[in-house]
């Protein structure tokens, strides 16, 4: 399995770790996972988000270029900002969920799953006209710093005046002398930044941002990182995306910019948003103490499968079990009751307005 | 950390302490639950439902995943621990006491002896992990 920069960190801060699409990564550190989403919730928390792939795309029109990729409009973009988008195939299924970071007409930084980096940049390359593009993963690491004192923490450690920096832009700043790309982006609903720097400074702003921190900084594992993600429904690629699935039923409607240009998919998905989508991602809630999981089939009054549920937990915020599924066009809207089966028996939800919870991040 | 020693154990990851006349308390492990995480539900079977040794008899469901529990010996439900319906937690903080699981009458005393002892069972963790 493939280590981060910090992995020595994570090990003698007595983290447990886990297999994420071939990370060896940490899941959470010694305390719970409902601490650690508490303290991204209430303070601040540090992710190790180094597994992520970044991926330079340059030429004398590279945004143009790599709009013909995706589903959003990285013309509509400011240089300087950051923008959320899919990446589809030509049948509309997603290859991947990106977010793209815009330096210039000629120069644009990709930051993709660590899962998918491999295909990923296979894809681009193959399919990009008059642009280069460059797999640039491990010359990074990648920390998230998330939670309401995020700002006031990372403010101690770099001259960059971060209320200068809204939400979705970014500078190439300094932190603790690193030379770092400072992005107020994340996953977690809640403001903060996810700052970029060479693989070997990692440790460097990992140490400085825990003793600016203090008893306000806690270190925080994936596990805290899905539950964080799930609250907020931010689609988790591999559960509840993927190529078999469109944005449009992925409910990523909002990144699709249908009256954009040319990109590859966007001939089904045009047909798909005239002719309706059959299927939905909803959010929904369980009534019972059961967990509905990722796999487990959504079934009708006579007990036959009409969907399926993508990702499952215990909200650590709401102490209710909550999960997306995707559910046929006509079960998804808000207040239906749907059936779970889990396990031996059939459980009962209720399809929710997303988000569970309400985004703390006001910037 | 040591596992206690009165206790015999599954490769499943489940104790099992004899108590009084031929009755078993039955839960999982401290590396079970460590390994597990954040406990937020456990599927208890009934009072008076029978297992073979080796039975799936409940659930257990951490946020990140869900687990199996199997009965490390045959017998009769007496008792299940209805507190961990309120604080399933109990199961991290407390494995080998307040976080006990089930209560059986045991079918066959000599089932007990063919589970790990603590110092296998600690071997059998340190060479899967």
């Amino acid at each position: 399995m493939k280590r981060t920069p910090l992995y020595e960190r994570h090990a003698s801060a007595g983290a447990r770790f886990v297999d994420f699409g071939g990370w060896e990564m940490p899941v959470r550190y010694t305390t719970t996972i409902q601490a650690e989403h508490d303290a991204v919730r209430t303070s601040a928390g540090l992710f190790d988000v180094s597994h992520m792939g970044e991926i330079d795309v340059t030429g004398e029109n590279a945004v143009h270029a790599l709009n013909r990729l995706v589903t959003n409009d990285l013309t509509r973009i400011n240089d300087g900002q950051a923008c959320y988008t899919a990446m589809c195939l030509p049948s509309g299924g997603i290859v991947d969920d990106l977010v793209i970071y815009r330096y210039s007409e000629q120069r644009l930084l990709i930051c993709c799953n660590a899962a998918n980096r491999e295909k990923d940049y296979a894809w681009i390359a193959e399919n990009l006209e008059d642009a280069v593009a460059i797999d640039r993963g491990d010359e990074f690491a990648q920390l998230a710093l998330q939670g309401p004192k995020a700002s006031a923490i990372l403010q101690t450690l770099t001259e960059q005046n971060l209320a200068d920096i809204k939400r979705y832009w970014f500078v190439d700043g300094s932190v603790c002398g690193v030379p770092t790309i400072i992005s107020r982006t994340g996953y977690t609903g809640e403001d903060g930044f996810e700052l970029y720097c060479p693989a070997d400074k990692g440790g460097v702003i990992w140490d400085a941002l825990f003793e600016a921190g203090g008893d306000a900084l806690k270190p925080v594992g994936l596990g805290a990182r899905d539950t964080l993600r799930l609250e907020m429904k931010y689609a988790l690629y591999g559960n509840d995306i993927d190529e078999t699935t469109t944005p449009l039923e992925a409910g990523l409607g909002w990144i699709t910019k249908l009256d954009a240009g040319d990109f590859i998919g966007k001939d089904i998905l045009v047909e798909q948003k005239e002719s309706g989508v059959e299927r939905r991602l909803v959010a929904f809630k369980m009534s019972g103490r059961a967990i509905a999981r990722h796999g487990y089939d959504v079934v009708d009054a006579e007990g036959h499968v009409i969907g399926h549920v993508t990702s499952g937990t215990r909200s650590p915020t709401l102490g209710e079990n909550i999960g997306l599924a995707y559910v046929p066009f006509g079960v998804h809207r808000v207040g239906s009751d749907i059936k779970i089966a889990v396990r031996n028996r059939i459980e009962s939800g209720t399809i929710v307005k997303p988000p569970f919870v309400k985004p703390g991040s006001d910037v | 950390m040591s596992s206690p020693s009165e206790l015999r154990y599954t490769k499943e990851h489940e104790w099992a302490k004899l108590v009084g006349d031929g009755e078993v308390i039955i839960g999982i492990t401290d590396h079970a639950q460590d390994a597990l995480g954040d406990v937020v539900f456990v599927e208890l079977p009934e009072v008076g439902d029978s297992f073979d040794a080796e039975d799936k008899f409940g659930v257990v469901e951490s946020v990140k995943t869900v687990s199996d529990l199997y009965a490390p010996c045959g017998g009769e439900i007496l008792e299940v621990n209805s507190a961990l319906e309120d604080a399933p937690e109990t199961v991290n903080g407390d494995p080998y006491g307040e976080g006990w699981i089930i209560r059986l009458s045991l079918s066959d005393n000599a089932q007990l002896d063919a589970l790990m002892s603590a110092s296998e069972y600690d071997a059998f963790v340190a060479a899967e992990s």
